[in-house]
This record gives structure tokens, sequence and C-alpha cells, in this order.
């Protein structure tokens, strides 16, 4: 295996099939490390890992909170204002200030696509993304694709369908690279107002028609429907879109016995999910809750590895 | 005082003069051009190279009154002479907007205390730029506009841009339309493979293309004149090209950035690159180019929009739109234009002087000929050179371009037969 | 220039470890709360061994569990390439066994310290003993071995390498490679 030589995570299109490989290698490794009574490595001891979120998520939060103290770093959160403009202090400055304090690694969530690229081009310490924007949420990914490789075994040849408001989505994104980087063929599916223009380019296929997409997938994976798309004019209705694009037991009778059911949370239960399947046993949703403290420790870990060397 | 530029080769729209010539200047004019030995003119040698017309810029933001941290007039013009400008026209979103005799006074009072070059302010269609209704026109006329623009938004009410062009048509002023149907634009950059890869949510092309077609009916049924602003799609110069053709009185001007930049140029999040309009793609960036070679889009404008160095370190989405531009306007334009012999010389001095004098009814400027304002810039064609944050006299350095190489250098401009910028 | 010279073949390897074997049942009084851990990689492969050696005197499989002690190095962020990580297997709870913890070469200790400290984090043994299949000296820590294969007094820059069949060699060899002799 070849040596690992990423500083930062910004998106998941700066790593190879390679670069992927050894994460899901690594994160099992982890996995097991989680398992244990003590669960708790000195690795990262004496690191100082700070969190700096615009946009409340808890979860996300949390499941990199974890992983940095089960590693042993000492973790910081600080919570910026969406708009660095509201206190004439703008994000780069607050950066700065965190830099200063010689932290070793920031992890960055930001409602603005750009801004781990921004801070990755400014400051010394490594910078990991935990979603900005739209655009990316790169961790998010390599945990989906550690749980279908866990579950599956492999993910070369699999048929991922992935269904929803797939313009908005960051999770979309990343997996897009992902799977296909790995092997698998994806398919979209989602009202025509929320696939984003040219994704195609990206080698996809599109569908607006959901029982095509059920039909042969190996993996469906759901994203999260923001209410106030509709309030935006993309829906008609909420309505609408259950019947159209909501996955029900009904609607996955015509799926192959075994599909594997993903969602990266939380989930609208009624809406891109029914309750029944989000509970049902194609769901990997907790287990993808499980996998990502362990990816996210193995991201920590392989980030470290390098910065030091550099330094 | 009498001043002789000897030996020069003399660049105009026309053509391009085979041996160098003398050019001999009168009190701010061009009194001889030829073999000229005169014992009583300061001579100013040009060593051969290019003399040009001063370049006439048809779009530019210099901030004052009320933005002076991003500019000053006597910053913006600096820099615009720097940049070969002898005349600019400054768009009126300025705080207080350019709506009333007043500010257009304060402005024109302060140009002509800092001498240098011409500025000649576009007042604001509508009143306060909001469009509702029409600013006092006449008036703005008389206190010295020399055209309309809402620049930075259209005037989004059909009926209200119908009046303005009636209205305008009689007080004898030019309407400039900056092209933005507001309800379809709502975005960080051109929509389309790279918005989608970058998560930043797109400006359709029709955005522009929208409010072009509208403007273009409404001079058809109107049969006046209008000018657009900073064009950006190939759209929209299918359009205008079909206009022209049908023989509507319509002009357009597009940015250097424009023709020198793809929305590739956003990848890495620079806030420099956020324009608006935004830099499209490829297949954009080579119909501006060969509209400015057919003569469907008229001039080059450089949009020179400054911004202060904290408002533009911000994310992506938070940062203002615009970039510098006078600095950088000769070097794009040669580097991308002239070099490749997508155009000659003698069409770079058509887009940069003679057709925007035209556009603006400046008789007296935009060619080198006897009788002619003596606004001229010297700009050595080879020279090759390095676009740097140090050089930059504009009081902003938002510019995508620094560390870039330009070509064509300016060895001096000069406006009213006086030196005004010198390398 | 390198000038290696062979110390052990297939036949000594093989009398080594059950020589070892033989010791740890002795010492022990039998196979009673034994326990195996091997550290990656050598020594898990050594352990897989010892196991089988105490199943042919004994006729019981004692547990055998494989440790990988990467994030417990004192030089994981210093280190010029980074280990690659993998799984820590031990299928079986540590506390009041006596755990023998195998490993191929010992040399500065730091790497039996990681490994004391791993295994601690997996539960309260009633005792540690190391057995090794290689004591090449130049100790950096005050820790010994209590069972060892070959004793081999090295250079400090020597290179000792333990080579076994199960990583896809013909055979069994341990080599130390003298650095800078001629």
């Amino acid at each position: 295996m070849i040596g690992w030589k990423h500083g930062d995570l910004l998106e998941l299109s700066d790593l190879s099939k390679e670069d992927i490989e050894r994460v899901i290698e690594t994160a099992k490794a982890f996995k097991e490390v989680s398992m244990r009574d003590i669960k708790k490595v000195p690795a990262l001891r004496g690191k100082t890992v700070v969190m700096l979120f615009s946009e409340p998520s808890t979860r996300t939060r949390i499941s990199f909170e974890l992983a940095a103290k089960r590693l042993s770093a000492d973790t910081l959160n600080v919570t910026v204002s969406a708009s660095s403009l509201q206190k004439g202090e703008t994000l780069l400055d607050m950066a700065k200030n965190i830099e200063a304090m010689n932290v070793d690694m920031i992890i960055v969530r930001h409602k603005s696509a750009g801004v781990p690229q921004i801070l990755a081009r400014e400051l010394k310490p490594g910078v990991i993304n935990a979603g900005d924007g739209c655009r990316s949420h790169p961790t998010q990914a390599l945990l989906d694709l550690f749980t279908i490789q866990e579950r599956l075994g492999r993910i070369d040849g699999l048929k991922v369908g992935i269904i929803g408001d797939v313009l908005h989505s960051r999770v979309a994104r990343s997996n897009i690279y992902g799977l296909i980087k790995m092997g698998a063929k994806v398919t979209l599916c989602g009202p025509s107002t929320l696939i984003p223009p040219e994704i195609e380019r990206q080698g996809v296929d599109v569908t607006y028609k959901l029982n095509e997409v059920v039909a042969d997938a190996d993996v469906l994976m759901c994203l999260r429907l923001q209410k106030e798309r509709q309030e935006e004019k993309y829906l008609p209705s909420i309505r609408e879109y259950v019947n159209a694009f909501g996955l029900t037991k009904e609607k996955l009778k015509q799926a192959k016995p075994d599909v594997l059911i993903m969602h990266p949370g939380p989930v609208n239960r009624g809406i891109e999910l029914s309750a029944e399947l989000a509970d049902g046993v194609n769901s990997v949703i907790l287990e993808q809750v499980t996998n990502g403290v362990a990816v996210r420790m193995a991201i920590l870990y392989l980030l470290f590895g390098k910065k030091e060397k550099a330094s | 005082m009498l001043t002789l530029i000897e030996k020069a080769i003399i660049v105009n729209s026309k053509g391009i003069s085979k041996e160098p010539q003398d050019v001999l200047i009168d009190k701010g004019v061009i009194v001889k051009i030829g073999k000229i030995s005169n014992p009583d003119a300061k001579v100013i040698e040009a060593n051969e190279h290019y003399l040009l017309p001063g370049f006439i810029d048809l779009h530019c933001h210099l901030r004052e009154p009320g933005q002076e941290h991003k500019e000053t007039l006597e910053t913006g013009i600096h820099s615009a002479a720097k940049g070969g400008f002898t005349s600019v026209v400054c768009m009126p979103n300025t705080n207080p907007v350019i709506d009333h005799a007043k500010i257009v006074e304060g402005i024109l009072k302060e140009v002509k205390r800092i001498g240098l070059i011409h500025v000649f302010p576009a007042g604001a269609i509508t009143r306060g730029q909001k469009g509702e209704e029409l600013s006092d026109m006449l008036e703005l006329k008389a206190a010295g506009c020399i055209a309309l623009s809402d620049d930075g938004k259209s005037v989004q009410n059909s009926q209200l841009m119908r009046y303005a062009l009636e209205y305008a048509k009689m007080a004898e002023i030019l309407l400039m339309e900056h092209c933005e149907d507001a309800t379809i634009s709502k975005g960080m950059m051109n929509e389309g493979y790279y918005s989608t890869l970058l998560g930043l949510k797109g400006i359709p092309d029709i955005a522009e293309t929208i409010i072009v077609a509208r403007d273009i009916e409404l001079a058809r049924y109107l049969k006046t004149r209008i000018h657009f602003s900073h064009i950006s799609s190939r759209r929209s110069v299918e359009l205008i090209r079909e206009a022209k053709a049908q023989g509507l009185q319509v002009t357009a001007e597009a940015c250097p950035h424009h023709f020198s930049l793809t929305e590739k140029a956003v990848q890495g999040f620079d806030t420099n690159t956020k324009v608006n309009p935004p830099l499209r793609s490829r297949e954009d960036v080579e119909a501006i180019k060969l509209a400015l070679k057919d003569g469907t889009l008229d001039a080059i404008s450089t949009d020179h929009a400054p911004h202060a160095q904290e408002e533009k370190e911000l994310e992506f989405d938070a940062a203002p739109v615009g970039m510098i531009g006078f600095e950088t306007a000769l070097g794009l334009a040669v580097r991308e234009l002239v070099e490749p012999k997508h155009i000659t010389w003698s069409t770079l001095a058509e887009k940069m002087s003679s057709m925007p004098a035209k556009i603006l009814g400046l008789d007296h400027k935009g060619e080198i000929a006897e009788g002619k304002d003596a606004d001229l810039v010297l700009v050595d064609p080879k020279k090759e050179w390095i676009f740097t944050k140090e050089q930059i006299v504009s009081k902003s350095k938002n510019s995508p371009f620094i560390g870039e190489k330009l070509k064509g250098s300016i060895v001096f401009t000069m406006c009213n037969g006086k030196i005004v910028y010198q390398a | 220039m390198t000038n290696s010279s062979k110390m052990m073949d297939q036949e000594t390897v093989r009398r080594a470890l059950m020589r070892l074997a033989h010791e740890i049942l002795e010492k022990n009084k039998g196979i009673e709360e034994i326990c195996l851990v091997g550290i990656r990689t050598g020594g898990a492969v050594l352990a897989k061994r010892l196991q089988q050696c105490i199943k042919d005197i004994e006729g019981v499989e004692v547990p055998l569990g494989i440790l990988d002690i990467t994030l417990y190095r004192d030089d994981l962020t210093t280190a010029h390439t980074q280990p690659i990580l993998r799984e820590t297997l031990i299928p079986f709870d540590l506390t009041g066994q006596k755990v023998i913890l195998v490993d191929d070469v010992l040399f500065t200790g730091r790497t039996i310290r990681a490994a004391l400290d791993a295994l601690i984090d997996f539960g309260r043994p009633a005792n540690i003993q190391l057995a090794v299949l290689i004591d090449r000296g130049h100790r950096e820590l005050p820790i010994r071995a209590d069972y060892v294969g070959k004793n081999i007094p090295t250079s400090i820059d020597d290179d000792v390498c333990v080579i076994l069949k199960e990583a896809n060699h013909n055979e069994d060899e341990v080599i130390v490679k003298k650095r800078g002799a001629q």
C-alpha cells in the first residue's frame, strides 16, 4: 500500500481510490477500538483539535468529538456566526486567532461552500471539511462507503440509487465521486427541479421514476429533504414529494430483498422514508452512525501522521 | 506650448502607420501629423512604439461619494491613467446614488480639482436605482451626465423601462442597461457543470438574455437606441447580432475578464473571481471573442469594481461582486485577442477608443488625427510583464490576475496634451 | 555495502519455539489460565506457532490474540512513514489470565512498553510474561524477556530480519545485516 500524503481533507475528490481503500482499512481497525471496554487509545495524546461550526449539527459534531477523544486528543468547540460579517470580524481573522493558540487540527463546518479551502490555504494546522454549503461532505461519504463495503463486501459493480434533493446535497456530491471512484454505478432520482444541471457529466444516470431505481439497486441512499424547499417553490407540495419520491414498504416490494437503505440523518420520517423502513431490516442508518466515529478516527489518525512529517 | 511626439507608429481604428510619424500638439489638440521638426516644441521620443488614441472606458466604478474605503476619485483616476485611459464613464451606484444634479456637480468639481483625465458620470435611470420611478433625466443631463444606467441591476419593470427609453430619447441621453432578470439570477457563479461541482448556486445565462431580448424588443418598438453593458454570454451575443442585422440602434460592450477567464477559475474559491455577470463557460468566452472580432460587440469596457481587502476576504457567498480592471485591460486584451491574432491592433484601438467615443458622442476623441484632442497612449507592444499586487495604484487590490504574465506595456498616457502617467 | 549473516534457519527456529513452549508450560505448571498474545506482524505469526507447539505437547489449544500496538507507539506522529493500522483481535477476556506476550525481536523495549499499555486497556491480567524469538540487546527501557529463543549480540545499527514462511517465504530465516561494514 502506498503512503498517505494528505494533511487536509477538503473534499473527497482529493483522495485517490487507494487513499479511500486505506481509510476503509484503517476505519476497520478503529471500529474494533470502539467496541472495546476502554475505548480510548493514546495515539493523539497532547494534540488539540478545534471544531469550528457555523451550522448547528449535533450529529456530525458529536461524531468528530468522540473520534478525537477516543484518540486522546483534546477538543474544543467554537461556534461561529453564519456570516462573519455580523461581528465585523472576518472568518479568516477568527481562524487565525485560533491558529495563534497553537492548535493542531481544525474541523470546519460552514454554510458557505469553499470555506475549508480558504482556511487550508491560509492556515498551518490541518483542516478537515465537516460539510461546506451544498458542496462537499467527505467524511459522510467515507462512512457510507465503509458501511457498504462492510455490509456487502465490495463496492465495485454495485448499483446505487441516490434519491431526493441532490441539488442542495453535499452528501450526494461527495458520494457520487466516491461511489464512481470505487466502481459503483450511480443513478440519481428526484424531482427535476432538485437535480443539478449537467450532473450527468460526472458519470451518473438520472431518472425521475422512483420504481426504475428501486428495481435493481443494491443500495438506496435517501437524502434529507429540507422542508423549506417547498417555500422556495422547488416543489408543489411535500405531499406530492412523498407520493412520488418517498420510500415506503409498498414501493420497496419490487426491490432486491437484501437492498441496503441508507440515510445521512436526521431522517424526516414519513417523507424520505417511512418509519417502518427506517427501522426495518434493510436499514443501516444506525450502523452508519456507528461507523462514522470509526471513519473519523481513521481520518484524524491518517492526517496527523502526515502533518507532523511536514513540520 | 508645443509638444512633439517623435517617431511613433500610429495605431487608429482605420489602420496602422507603415512608417514612424511625428505628432505635434498645441493646447491639448493634435495640430499636425507627419515628418515634423519644430525647434520650439518640447520633444517626446516615442522610439517607434505604438501610439493609440487614449482609451475610453464605458463602464467603471469610482466609488466616490460614499465608499471611499474602496476607491476615491483620485485613486481611481490614477489607476485609470496607468491603464492608458483618458476618459472614463463612472457608474451611479455610489452612496448616495448619482440621481441628482448636486451629486453630479460634486463629482465633477472633484474631478476638475484632480485634473489628469476626463471623468463622465452616468446618472441613475431610476431614482435611487430602486426601479420604481424615473430619475430627473433632463436635470442630470444638464448637470453633466453623459449616460444613464441602473448598473448593478436591470430596470425590472418593463413598463418603467419603456418610459425610461422614451424619455431618454427625448432627453437625447444614452441608456446603458445592466442586463439581469433579478427573479432568476440569485446565485454565486455561472450555472452549469462547475456550479454543480462546487455546490454554488448558479446564475443561468438566461438571466442576462431575457433582459437583452426584452430591451431589443423595446428598442425596436420605440425606434430608439440602447447600449448593453458587460455582455457575458453566447446567446446574448446572438440576439445582439440579429438586432444589428435588422438595423436596430443597439450597441454593446464586453469586459476583459469575460474573454480571459472561464467559470473554471472559481474552483479555488478565490473571491476575486466573483463578478456579476459571472465568469461563463468556454463556449461563452469564445463567442465574446468572436463578437468583438465581427463587430457585434462594439467596445471593451473594464467594469473596474474595487472592493477593500476585508470585504473580499470572506466566504464566497458573502463576498461582494466585482474586480478591478483599469490596469490589466490592455495587457489582457493584447494577450487574449491581439497576440492570438483574433483582432488587429487597429481593431483594439476601435474597441477601446473610437467606438466608445462614438457611442458617447465624443466627436473630438477616439482617433489620432489633426484637430482631435491630444488624448493619447503610447504602448510598447512587445513587452511582457508580470502583474503584481505591489504595482497596483487603485486603492483596492481585488484582481484574480495578480501574478499573471500580460503583454503590451504602457509607456505613457497623455490627456489634453499633458503626460498624466509615465512608466 | 551491507554484509549479512544467517543466524538461524528453518530447523533452529522450529527447535527454539518448541523449547520456548516447554519452558512456558514448565514455568506456569501447565496450561491453566494461559493465553498467547502476539504483536503484529511477526509476533502474531510466532504466537500462532507457539499455540500449535503447546497443542502438540498438551493436546489443548490455548486462547490466541493478535495485538496491533501502532496506536500506543511513542513515535507515532514523528515516525518517517506512518504504519498501516490493522485490527487488534483479542476475542477473550484478559482479566485474571496469565498473558504470554510474543514478539519476534526484542530490541529497545519500546514496542513492548507500548504493548503493555495496550494490554492493560483490555483488562487486568494476573501477570504478563514476555516470549521473544531473538533478543538482540540495546535496551532503552527496563524490560527483559522471560523466554528467549536465541540471544544475538548486535551492533546498534545492525538490522535483524526475522523472515517467516507465513509471509510468503520459502523457509524461515533469521539474518543480521551489518550496516556500514565493508
